[in-house]
């Protein structure tokens, strides 16, 4: 399911050097595990987001691998530390190729 | 009803089976925990598994690992058709090892957690939680 899909995170606009903040994310997506059958008794084909990484100016926080056992529209929450002003960078990679993306900008006073 | 002997050994024979069959759904698992410690020893401690103890539906399961210090955590729910779950990984800027997700469970299962932790072992948490619901759409 590439459409419809619509991520969206929780981060602070400031934070003082150093910091951990916490993070969460939302994205909308249907993630078909591969084990549910339609009305004719048809396996539905596997369709999920694989994998969640966050990163703040290039470098990495967390680094997520999914499999089906995630449940609809995944939620994660995590802390990260802020070193400097910068931006988080957010992606999802879907089983079908689709790359989705979101940034949130931090300010360090 | 009589049993003879024949009977006997059938039922015993079928008994025999179905304490078997357990330990075949967890294969996979096994093989799991294999790929992801390399067959080391896993110690108890130094990772935190937070799963409600009945979940009424199983399709969202809100759980929570932490193992401070740890490289990656990886969760596996041993009940579900695939045991895998998820695997954090976690990068420089982490401020903690934790993180908290929601999954789905099959049935009544326990759910592993299993941390790598800093100085290269590995550490084990588990919990049980009963489903009301299950999750995989039958």
């Amino acid at each position: 399911m590439a459409s419809g899909v619509k991520p969206r995170v929780k981060v602070p606009k400031s934070a003082s050097a150093g910091e951990a903040v916490e993070i969460k994310t939302l994205i909308s997506h249907q993630m078909e595990s591969g084990q549910r059958k339609d009305s004719d008794g048809n396996t539905i084909p596997r369709s999920i987001i694989n994998r969640f990484t966050c990163e703040f100016n290039g470098e990495m926080v967390i680094d997520i691998e999914m499999l089906p056992a995630i449940s609809t529209n995944p939620y994660f929450q995590f802390e990260a530390t802020v070193p400097e002003t910068g931006t988080f960078a957010f992606t999802w990679y879907d089983d079908d190729g689709s790359v989705y993306e979101d940034s949130k900008e931090i300010s360090v006073a | 009803m009589e049993f003879t002997r024949r009977d006997t050994l059938g039922l015993a024979l079928g008994a025999a089976a179905l304490t078997v069959l357990p330990y075949r759904v967890h294969a996979a698992g096994e093989e799991a925990i294999q790929a992801f410690t390399g067959g080391a020893e896993l110690k108890e401690g130094g990772v935190q598994l937070t799963a409600p103890e009945i979940a009424e539906n199983g399709n969202t399961v809100p759980i929570e690992v932490s193992a401070p210090g740890a490289s990656a955590i990886m969760v596996l729910a041993l009940g579900n058709p695939t045991p895998g779950v998820a695997t954090f990984n976690f990068g420089p800027l982490a401020a903690s090892q934790a993180a908290s997700t929601r999954i789905r469970l099959a049935g009544t299962q326990d759910v592993v957690a299993i941390a790598k932790l800093e100085d290269g072992s590995f550490a084990k948490a588990s919990s049980t939680v009963k489903v009301t619901i299950g999750g995989c759409g039958g």
